[in-house]
C-alpha cells in the first residue's frame, strides 16, 4: 500500500522541480525540492511506494528529465494521471518510473489515501474498489520492464 | 493514401517508402542538440554505461545558453563538466553565443531533417521545415551512443492561414490566439502544420516565433512548408535542403482550422498557464515591475526593431527594469550596428548578454515575490520568472516594449 499525493490539471515541470534547481549536479541534490512551489512538506513527507495522481495533462512544459527522475528517487511508485504531456511521459518510461493512465481514479480521491497498484494487471485497488488503468503501449512496456533505455544499451541489444 | 510533412520527414528517417501516424518507428537523427539545461546530466550517464560511444560526433552541438555566464558554483560545476566533455569528444561547441534554439537556425537547421534537442522548443526548428523535437537527457544519450531512436508518428493538426497580419500586430498574436484556442494539451502528441497564402507575408523569425510555441499546446513538433522565404534564408546562411516536403492532398489530418490573420489582434497570456489568453487591452489595470525583450521566441533583430520603433524617443517607465536580450551574438552585433542598442539604452533600457535570461528563471533578471514581469518569454508558468508568488504575463515585442514605457500592460498603440 502507497498514499495519495493528488495534484490538479495542467502540472507543469516548473512545478516539479523548479528551474533554479536543474543545474545542480545531481538529482539527489534536487530532489528534497519537488513540488515546492504546490506543497512544501512533498518533498519530505513522501516515503517510498507512495502514489502521484493528478488530473489531465500531468508534466506539461519542459522536457528537463529531471522532473521525472527527482519523483523516482523520492521513491514514488508511479504517477497516475488523466492524461500525460508526451516529453514527461517518455522521459518516465525511458528512466523506469511508471506512468499509468487512469481516467477514472483522479475523480476519487483528494490525497492522504491509501491505495494499491497491481502494475501487471494495471488494476488499482483503493478500499473496495478497483479502477482499471490504460495499459502501456508493449513497446513502452518493454522499455520499462528492462529498467529504463539505458538498461538496453548495458545489454548489450544495440 | 498520401502522406503530412510530419509522415514523410519520418519516412525518410526511418528508410521508408511510407509511414502512417500511430506507427512507431526506428529513425536515424540528422542532428543532437543539447544545452546546460541537462547536458551534465547526460554526461554522467554516458559515464556510467558499460561501453560508452558516440555514434557520429559530428552530429552533436552543445549550446550553454540557460546560465550563461554562470550564476553559482554548482551551476560553474555542471557547466564545466559539459565543456571539457564537448572538447575531449569534438563536439560543435558554443558558449554565451546565444539561445541554442537561435544557433541552430542559424547555423545548422536545414529542410528535411529529423532532429532531437534535449530542450522542449526544438519545435521552433519547423520553420525551415525540418522536424525537430523536444527529448529527455535519456532519451539524448541513446541517441548520441547510437547515432537512432525511435519516434510515434504524430497526427497532424493543420491551421490554413490567409490574409495579413494588421499592423502592429505579430506572429507571436496569432500563436498565443492558436494556443488559447486549442488549449495547453489540444496538440499533446501532435504535429502542428502551418500552411496557405497567409504564409508568405510571414518572415522567418516569424515563423520561428510560431512553431517555437507550439510545445506550448502539447505538439510533439511543428512544420512548415519550404517556400521562397526558407530558400533565401538558407542562401543568406550558406545552407541547402535536404528534403523539402508538402502534405499531400490526400493526406489525413486530425484537424482543420482556417485561421483569418487580420482578425488577429494584440494577446497577452496571464498567469499561469499560455493557454490562459486574452486580447492585450483587456489587461491595462495590471503594473508591471519588469519587462523582458529577448528569448528563442521573440529576441530576434525582427523583435528589436519593432521594440526600438516603439521607445525611440520614449523612457521607460519610473520603478520598471526593462531587459533587452539578442537571442544570439549576431543579432546583438546587428542591434549594435543598426543603432538599435543605443536607443533602448537611451531610453534606460538593461541590454544583457545572449541568453536564456529571465525567460527560463534562474539567471539574470528574476523577480521576487509578489511582483509582476511582462515577457516575450515561452512560458509564465507560477514561479518561472523567479519567485514562486509571482506573475508572469506574455505578450509581443511591442506590448512588452509599450508596457515598460507606461508601467502597466499597454499596447503600442496606446502611447
Amino acid at each position: 500500500m502507497g498514499r495519495v499525493f493528488k495534484f490538479h490539471t495542467d502540472v507543469d515541470t516548473d512545478q516539479i522541480i523548479a528551474s533554479q534547481y536543474l543545474l545542480f549536479p545531481t538529482i539527489d541534490e534536487m530532489k528534497g525540492h519537488a513540488f515546492e512551489s504546490l506543497d512544501t512538506s512533498f518533498a519530505s513527507s513522501v516515503q517510498p511506494g507512495d502514489y502521484v495522481v493528478a488530473e489531465e495533462n500531468f508534466g506539461c512544459g519542459s522536457s528537463r528529465e529531471q522532473a521525472p527522475a527527482v519523483l523516482k528517487a523520492l521513491g514514488v511508485k508511479a504517477v497516475l494521471a488523466k492524461s500525460f504531456a508526451r516529453i514527461f511521459y517518455r522521459n518516465a518510461i525511458n528512466i523506469g518510473l511508471p506512468v499509468i493512465v487512469c481516467k477514472d481514479l483522479p475523480d476519487h480521491v483528494t490525497g492522504g489515501e491509501e491505495m494499491e497498484l497491481d502494475m501487471s494487471e494495471g488494476v488499482v485497488k483503493l478500499g473496495d474498489t478497483e479502477y482499471v488503468c490504460t495499459k502501456l503501449p508493449a513497446y513502452m512496456q518493454k522499455i520499462l520492464d528492462q529498467g529504463g533505455l539505458i538498461a538496453s544499451l548495458d545489454n548489450g541489444e544495440v | 493514401m498520401g502522406m503530412t510533412i510530419a509522415e514523410k520527414i519520418i519516412a525518410r528517417a526511418a528508410k521508408k517508402t511510407s509511414v502512417r501516424a500511430g506507427d512507431i518507428h526506428t529513425v536515424e537523427l540528422d542532428r543532437l542538440m543539447s544545452n546546460d539545461g541537462t547536458s551534465h546530466l547526460t554526461v554522467a550517464k554516458y559515464n556510467n554505461l558499460k561501453n560508452p560511444r558516440i555514434a557520429d560526433p559530428g552530429k552533436l552541438v552543445w549550446i550553454v545558453d540557460h546560465n550563461v555566464p554562470s550564476d553559482s558554483p554548482k551551476t560553474a560545476a555542471s557547466q564545466k563538466v559539459m565543456r571539457d566533455f564537448a572538447r575531449e569528444h569534438g563536439i560543435d561547441f558554443y558558449e554565451g553565443a546565444g539561445v541554442c534554439h537561435q544557433i541552430m537556425l542559424e547555423k545548422y537547421v536545414c529542410p528535411g531533417e529529423l532532429i532531437f534537442g534535449a530542450d522542449s522548443h526544438t519545435c521552433a526548428y519547423g520553420a525551415l521545415g525540418a522536424f525537430g523535437t523536444g527529448v529527455g537527457n535519456t532519451d539524448y544519450l541513446y541517441a548520441m551512443v547510437t547515432g537512432h531512436s525511435w519516434v510515434l508518428v504524430p497526427e497532424t493538426i493543420r491551421f490554413n492561414l490567409t490574409g495579413k497580419l494588421p499592423e502592429g500586430v505579430t506572429a507571436r498574436d496569432l500563436i498565443l490566439t492558436i494556443i488559447g484556442m486549442i488549449g495547453a494539451n489540444g496538440a499533446n502528441y501532435k504535429a502542428m502544420e502551418f500552411v496557405g497564402d497567409g504564409m508568405k507575408d510571414l518572415t522567418i523569425s516569424d515563423r520561428i516565433a510560431i512553431c517555437n510555441l507550439c510545445v506550448e499546446a502539447g505538439a510533439k513538433t511543428a512544420l512548415m512548408e519550404v517556400d521562397e522565404v526558407t530558400l533565401a534564408y538558407l542562401k543568406e546562411h550558406g545552407r541547402e535542403p535536404k528534403a523539402c516536403f508538402k502534405s499531400d492532398d490526400d493526406a489525413v489530418f486530425a484537424a482543420q482550422y482556417d485561421i483569418d490573420l487580420s482578425t488577429i489582434v494584440p494577446i497577452v497570456a496571464k498567469p499561469h498557464f499560455v493557454d490562459n489568453v486574452v486580447p492585450a487591452k483587456e489587461c491595462t489595470d495590471v503594473k508591471i515591475d519588469e519587462a523582458f525583450l529577448g528569448s528563442c521566441n521573440n529576441g530576434r533583430i525582427e523583435d528589436l526593431r519593432l521594440g526600438a520603433s516603439v521607445i525611440r524617443g520614449r523612457h521607460v517607465a519610473p520603478g520598471v527594469r526593462f531587459l533587452v536580450v539578442p537571442a544570439s551574438a549576431s543579432v546583438y552585433r546587428q542591434a549594435l550596428e543598426e543603432g538599435i542598442l543605443e536607443t533602448f539604452m537611451e531610453a534606460g533600457a538593461i541590454i544583457m548578454n545572449p541568453n536564456c535570461s529571465v525567460c527560463w528563471g534562474s539567471c539574470q533578471g528574476v523577480i521576487g515575490e509578489g511582483e509582476v514581469l511582462i515577457s516575450t518569454g515561452t512560458r509564465n508558468f507560477k514561479g518561472r520568472a523567479g519567485h514562486k508568488d509571482s506573475f508572469v504575463y506574455l505578450g509581443s515585442a511591442a506590448t512588452v516594449t509599450a508596457s515598460a514605457v507606461k508601467g502597466f500592460i499597454a499596447t503600442a498603440d496606446m502611447l
